[in-house]
């Protein structure tokens, strides 16, 4: 079983309380401020990268604190580079690699 | 079809040297969310400091109250307590807005406990029970139904469990105790 660790309960926890929720840091065209293409809306609803690889992601601490919160996992070993908070900036791959060399 | 669900009568489950449990009578319960910049006025309200460390808890009197997420705590009362929480926040609410519901109706309590309480949880719960300090309790989960666990003494929890999934959780638990004591 995986164990993942919760940046807002800061507790390394089983997998089963955890639900994962798709490619993170996707952003939602500017309606409000700007006319939107048919193949933007399709980009935002629709396309994925699809890593094979260090992926950025979304996971919700479903059984838990309830918190969505962002991770960079490889999605070849599994391995968990980095998990969080929503607010946090989006960390830097290359740093996220030094770090685990 | 609508089929109604047991009356969960309070009373004990499972009685033996290795591990006990017990059924317990209705209480007040509330979900509770409130922003950073009301939190000491509705815990003053309550009448209790609504604790910020996920997992940790406070008590006063009859009332208890866990911390469950960033903004969220569940808030345990006597059975006849309610009426007055509910008064005594409506009371701040326009100063100091809130979310309070009360979930009485939607949770029943089982009081684990003995020398076994521990394996008795791990039939189900993937957390390490012994991460959790005694005093403390979290949210998590067991055979796939969310509970809340609190941890009272080395070997004695409280399950809060949503009634509908209680059936399932109480069959378990009566199962492996059965299993333990063996
Ligand atoms: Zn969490």
């Amino acid at each position: 079983m995986l164990l993942i660790r919760c940046p807002y309960c800061q507790q390394t926890l089983p997998e089963l309380e955890f639900t994962y929720a798709g490619q993170a840091h996707v952003a939602r065209p500017d309606a409000a401020n700007k006319q939107i293409s048919d193949e933007e809306w399709r980009d935002f609803l629709f396309i994925r990268t699809n890593v094979k690889g260090p992926h950025y992601e979304r996971w919700r601490h479903a059984h838990g604190c309830g918190r969505f919160f962002n991770a960079v996992r490889d999605t070849v070993s599994d391995r968990f580079l980095i998990t969080y908070k929503v607010e946090d900036p989006r960390p830097e791959l290359s740093d996220l690699l030094e770090k685990s060399e | 079809m609508t089929v109604l669900t047991h009356a969960f009568t309070p009373g004990p489950l499972v009685s033996g040297g290795a591990v006990s449990v017990n059924l317990m009578a209705p209480i007040g319960r509330f979900s509770v969310r409130v922003r950073e910049s009301g939190r000491d006025a509705l815990g003053a309200a309550i009448g209790l400091e609504l604790p910020t460390r996920i997992g940790a808890r406070t008590k006063n009197g009859n009332r208890e109250v866990i911390c469950l997420g960033p903004d969220e705590w569940l808030l345990q009362t006597g059975a006849g307590e309610t009426a007055d929480i509910t008064a005594a926040c409506a009371a701040i609410y326009a100063a100091t807005p809130h979310s309070l519901t009360d979930i009485s109706a939607r949770e029943i309590t089982a009081k684990i406990e003995g020398p076994a309480a521990i394996d008795l949880l791990t039939i189900g719960c993937p957390r390490d029970i012994d991460q959790i300090a005694v005093g403390d309790g979290c949210r998590t989960v067991i055979d796939g139904i969310s509970v809340i666990l609190w941890r009272d003494g080395e070997a004695s929890f409280r399950v809060d469990v949503w009634r509908s999934f209680a059936p399932h959780l109480l069959g378990l638990l009566q199962t492996g105790s059965a299993e333990l004591s063996a």
